[in-house]
Order: C-alpha cells, then sequence, then structure tokens
C-alpha cells in the first residue's frame, strides 16, 4: 500500500476490526431490509460506496464555510443530492431493479453511517484522508451486507444472483431430490438479524480485544 | 475393582483435559460422582438438577406413549373413513392394538431419537469448547420437542431445527438457566416459520397423509382448530378430545394425561400450579369475552372467526395445545416469572393471548407457543414491576410506622 501509506489503515480498519455494523452497530435497519436477495444487497453496497465517498469529500471540501449551528441540515442536503443521483441512475440503467428496492434506495439519507462518518470525520480532515474514510466504511458495510445476502438467498430461496444453484424445487432437480426445501424464515428481516448476530459472534471470538464488559 | 473406581480414576487421570467436561457428564449420569464437599456448611438435598428434570420426564412420558398409540390409530381411522368405514373408538378394542403401537413407534421414535442425538451433541460440543461441564437443560428440551411437532416432519428439518434452538435459544446466552426462550418453543418456532407447509395445514398431522395427497387413497387429517377455523362441523365428541383420540402434534393430544403430568410437577412442587391455574383462568377469560360477542351478535355468522369465537369458553381447553403450553412449556422455570404474583400475571397473559391468537390469526389456528415466547420475552420485566411495586409498599409501611 505504498500508494496510500500511513492512511491504508483508514480503509483496512472498517473492514475488520472497527466495522460500521459489527462493532459500531450502524446501518443495521437497510442490513435487515434488503438482504433476502444478493443482487440487492450487492447494489446497496454500490450505491452506498459512492454516496459516502462523493459525500465525504463534498463536506470535508466545504468543511470550513458551514456554519457549525447549521451543519446537519447541510449535511443532509448533500446526501439527498447524491442519494437522488444514484436513484435516478438506476432508475435509468435498470429499472426493474430500481422498482425492486424501491424506498431503501432513498433511505439511505437515513443510513446511521452516513451522517456519523460526515459529523466525525469529513468535517475534521482533508479532501484525500476523507475519501479514504468513506471508501471504507462503505466497503466494511458492504462486505456484512454481501455476506448476509449471500446465506439468505442461497438458504431462503436456493439461489444465488437469481441462479438456482441448488436446483429446482418445483421439478425437484439437484438438493430438492433427496427431500431438501427451502428455510423460509431466512426470508424474513428476524433471521437477518441473527445471522447478522452469528457474525459479531464469530468476530468477537476471534479477536477477544473487541468484547466490551 | 468394579467399574466405579475405574471411573473415579479415570477421571482423576485426565482432569483439565478437553475432553473431560464430555467424560464428566457420562460419568455421573451413571453414577454418584466421588467429590466429597469442602468448606463451609452446607444443605444436603436429593433435588439436584439431575432429578427434577427426571421428574419432568417421568411426568411426559405418558404422553409420549398415548402419542404412539394415536399416531397409529389416527392413521388407520383415516384411511377408513376413506374408504368409507365409520370407526367408534374403543380403548382396548381398536386404539392399545398392536398395529397401532407398531406404527407409531417407528414414526414417533426416530423423532425422539433425532432430537436427543442432535441436542446432546451441540451441548457436549459447547460443553467441550468451553470447558465447562454438561449441563442438564436439553433432557427435557429433548424429550418436549418430538411431543409438539407433527408426526411426518422430515428428521433433517428437526436436527436442523435442534442445533438452531439450542445454539440460538440457549448458549448463546450461556446454557442452561440464563436462556430468555424456552428451547423447546424455539425450535417449534423455527420450524413453523422456517418450513410452514410441513407444520401447517390438514396433512400434516396424520402419518402418511402428505405422501397420498393427490391419489386415489388420499386422507384427511384435518385438526378440530383447523376444521373450526373455517367454519366446518365438528366430527369428534367431547369425550374423544378429552381423552385425546384426535389428531394434532404427538403428544399434545391427550388431555387427561396431561392432567396426570400436571398432578405429577405439582405434587412435586417441580412445576408452579400458580402458573398452570392462572394460564387456564386467562384462556377462560379471553374464551368467554369472545363469547359474549357472538351471544351479543356483534360478528354475523358468515364472517371467517365465527367458528372459533363460538367455541363454548371451556371447550377452548380441550382443543389444540393450550393445557400442554400451561404444564409443560409456560412452568419452565428458566424462562418463566420468579415472582408468585409476576407468575399470575404471566400465566394469565399467556392464556387470554393464546386464544386472541387461535381466533384471530388467519393462517394457523393455534397460538400457543407465539404466546409462550412471547411472554418469556416479558416475564423478567413483568419481575422487574412486581418487585418494584413491592418495595415501594414496604417503603410506605415504613414511613406509616416512624410517622
Amino acid at each position: 500500500m505504498g500508494l496510500l501509506g500511513k492512511d491504508s489503515k483508514l480503509i483496512s480498519d472498517p473492514l475488520a476490526d472497527n466495522n460500521p455494523i459489527t462493532i459500531q452497530v450502524l446501518g443495521i435497519c437497510s442490513a435487515l431490509a434488503i438482504t433476502a436477495e444478493l443482487k440487492a444487497s450487492i447494489v446497496m453496497s454500490i450505491s452506498v460506496i459512492f454516496v459516502m465517498g462523493a459525500g465525504n469529500v463534498v463536506i470535508s471540501l466545504i468543511r470550513n464555510i458551514i456554519p457549525s449551528k447549521i451543519r446537519i441540515i447541510v449535511q443532509l442536503t448533500v446526501v439527498a443530492a447524491l442519494v437522488i443521483i444514484v436513484d435516478q441512475v438506476l432508475k435509468a440503467y435498470s429499472y426493474s431493479l430500481s422498482k425492486e428496492l424501491g424506498a431503501f434506495i432513498g433511505l439511505i439519507i437515513t443510513n446511521c453511517i452516513i451522517m456519523g462518518r460526515f459529523e466525525a470525520f469529513a468535517l475534521a480532515n482533508g479532501v484525500w484522508r476523507s475519501f479514504l474514510d468513506g471508501i471504507g466504511n462503505a466497503i466494511g458495510y458492504g462486505v456484512i451486507l454481501i455476506i448476509v445476502g449471500f446465506f439468505r438467498e442461497l438458504l431462503g430461496s436456493g439461489t444465488l444472483l437469481g441462479y438456482a444453484v441448488l436446483g429446482d424445487p418445483i421439478e425437484k432437480t439437484g438438493l430438492y431430490s433427496i427431500g431438501y426445501e427451502n428455510n423460509g424464515f431466512m426470508l424474513l428481516a428476524p433471521m437477518a438479524l441473527i445471522v447478522v448476530g452469528l457474525i459479531i459472534w464469530v468476530q468477537r471470538s476471534r479477536n477477544i480485544s473487541l468484547i466490551e464488559d | 475393582m468394579g467399574l466405579k473406581s475405574t471411573l473415579h480414576n479415570l477421571k482423576e487421570k485426565y482432569k483439565g483435559q478437553k475432553m473431560a467436561p464430555a467424560f464428566n457428564a457420562l460419568h455421573t449420569f451413571l453414577y454418584l460422582p466421588n467429590e466429597v464437599t469442602h468448606g463451609g456448611t452446607h444443605i444436603k438435598a436429593a433435588d439436584d438438577l439431575k432429578r427434577t428434570m427426571n421428574t419432568v420426564i417421568l411426568s411426559l412420558v405418558p404422553c409420549l406413549i398415548f402419542g404412539m398409540f394415536n399416531a397409529g390409530y389416527q392413521h388407520y381411522r383415516a384411511i377408513d373413513i376413506a374408504n368409507g368405514i365409520v370407526r367408534e373408538v374403543s380403548l382396548f378394542g381398536n386404539f392399545i392394538t398392536w398395529d397401532n403401537l407398531i406404527l407409531g413407534a417407528i414414526t414417533v421414535l426416530p423423532l425422539v431419537v433425532v432430537s436427543y442425538a442432535v441436542g446432546l451433541a451441540v451441548e457436549f460440543l459447547f460443553a467441550v469448547i468451553k470447558g465447562h461441564e454438561v449441563e442438564e437443560g436439553y433432557l427435557v428440551t429433548g424429550m418436549l420437542v418430538p411431543l409438539i411437532v407433527p408426526i411426518d416432519i422430515p428428521l433433517w428439518m428437526l436436527a436442523v431445527a435442534v442445533i438452531f434452538g439450542v445454539v440460538i435459544g440457549k448458549e448463546v446466552f450461556g446454557g442452561t438457566g440464563m436462556n430468555i426462550l424456552n428451547p423447546a418453543l424455539t425450535i417449534r418456532a423455527f420450524l413453523f416459520f422456517a418450513y410452514p407447509t410441513w407444520m401447517s395445514g390438514d396433512k400434516v398431522w396424520v402419518h402418511d397423509a402428505v405422501e397420498r395427497a393427490g391419489t386415489s387413497e388420499a386422507i384427511s387429517g384435518e385438526t378440530i382448530l383447523g376444521s373450526y377455523a373455517q367454519n366446518q362441523d365438528i366430527i369428534y365428541s367431547l369425550s374423544e378430545m378429552f381423552y385425546g383420540y384426535i389428531p394434532g402434534s404427538v403428544g399434545e393430544t391427550s388431555k387427561l394425561l396431561i392432567i396426570l403430568g400436571a398432578l405429577i410437577l405439582i405434587f412435586t412442587k417441580i412445576g408452579s400450579w400458580r402458573i398452570i391455574f392462572s394460564t387456564i383462568l386467562g384462556a377462560l377469560f379471553m374464551g368467554v369475552i369472545f363469547n359474549l360477542v357472538v351471544d351479543a351478535e356483534l360478528i354475523s355468522e358468515s364472517s371467517k372467526f365465527f367458528g372459533l369465537m363460538s367455541v363454548p369458553y371451556w371447550q377452548h381447553l380441550l382443543i389444540g395445545s393450550i393445557l400442554f403450553g400451561a404444564v409443560f412449556m409456560a412452568t419452565d422455570p428458566v424462562s418463566a416469572s420468579q415472582t408468585n404474583k409476576g407468575k399470575w400475571i404471566y400465566g394469565f397473559l399467556i392464556g387470554f393471548i393464546s386464544i386472541m391468537i387461535r381466533v384471530f390469526n388467519p393462517a394457523y389456528p393455534e397460538g400457543v407457543f407465539l404466546a409462550i415466547l412471547l411472554m418469556n420475552v416479558f416475564a423478567p420485566t413483568i419481575d422487574h414491576y412486581v418487585v418494584k411495586a413491592n418495595v415501594k409498599n414496604r417503603l410506605n409501611r415504613l414511613k406509616t410506622k416512624t410517622a
């Protein structure tokens, strides 16, 4: 990581030991809502990476001229503008997917991670570092989303990205011919919470220093 | 040197090793450990955790044996009905027969074996990883699970559910005694939400009904609750409901034997009579309210809730699993309320909510397990406010005394 130098921690930290979802427990709402399918998780992750990276840059650029009294409103405006861009791009190039994700793209605005990073990092750091921090946190968020989405779609619907990897449940081919059935519980939001919980469990038992009292 | 002392010596030899907890569990299951008390005074009591668990299992055995006979009886009866033969139940004539027992044994015993084998394997695994003793909690759960599932549930589904129930329902909270939810009901809830086609409907309650569906030999296994929910006529008499010659989950049909189990639990003071009694009270209360609604003609006969609402309030105890839930599930000492006043509130709300879900749930006409799980979650809250109220009372008393 010669290019990044000491700043590489800004990317690598949120991926593991300071993950926004599993350690800071932020952004849980969207992790529960849209992870029933892997495709939706991936699109959501990419959208958040864009919004966070660009948003942190913008906030960092104007950080010295934002009056601190109205900074939350300014931040909201910035996120809202970026989210609208994402929404319009999706509508233009992938209308069916945009319909599927529905309100959740719009609700990126309310993702606590974004406002959290604006407040905690972009308002106090330079453009390059803010950009790395935004990308890092968004990737950390996306990784968890994709892991959860992978297991939920595989076990809940027996497909991955829409492809029937376990066979056809109606024709009874593949795994279904020996009596396997999809787990409908996986498609319900409580199971997403449990999967996130299991990830947290695995992570903390591998790195005991993360366990709080 | 006998086996007993050999085991003691082995225990000393392998002390502190990784597999020691697993060895100790088998050891103390067979023999009293040779440990002697050390340090201060001790109260010696025979009712340790293993004894408690065994008593509960003892009170469940009649239900299990009845469940086996009933599995066979319901199967052959459904075939008779499909062939147009009307069958009158008689206890020694066509209920306690070898045919029924054999069919029951080959369908029910695998459920028991899978439940115990998988559950205990998970318990042993956690004991070895965490290095603590194997806990006895699963002994009862393992017996309850086969009794509360439909007879034809695929064994691998049961195994997955047991792993889920023991790990998520119990071990993540710290094992036996720390769980918020009743593990057996967690297992049932998992099955219900994960594989609803195997847990509800009119096919799963009688052996072979799923296999035969759509063929010329199709048989029906609609439960009483299912018939009520569809506003159909009930073909079972009240005595059949009471003695348990009806389709349902394996071990919950016979109200007589559940009452027998309840008496054993109350007599040995293992189950709380407060919870059992207040659950029944809550169920009756909700039933009376629904009866009043029907009497006042607030609901039309064409409504889909009419069938279950018009059930005479006391008959709610004879159908479905409310009695089984009240006696064996709600009384779980770990997940129930601990204070006496709290137990009354806890039980009453279980009965109340059970009947409410039973009547209003459009997809699945039974809600006892959901009601108990819900109240499991609220049990600590109930206790908290009962204790706080008591503290306040005593402070007031002190004030009036000193004033």
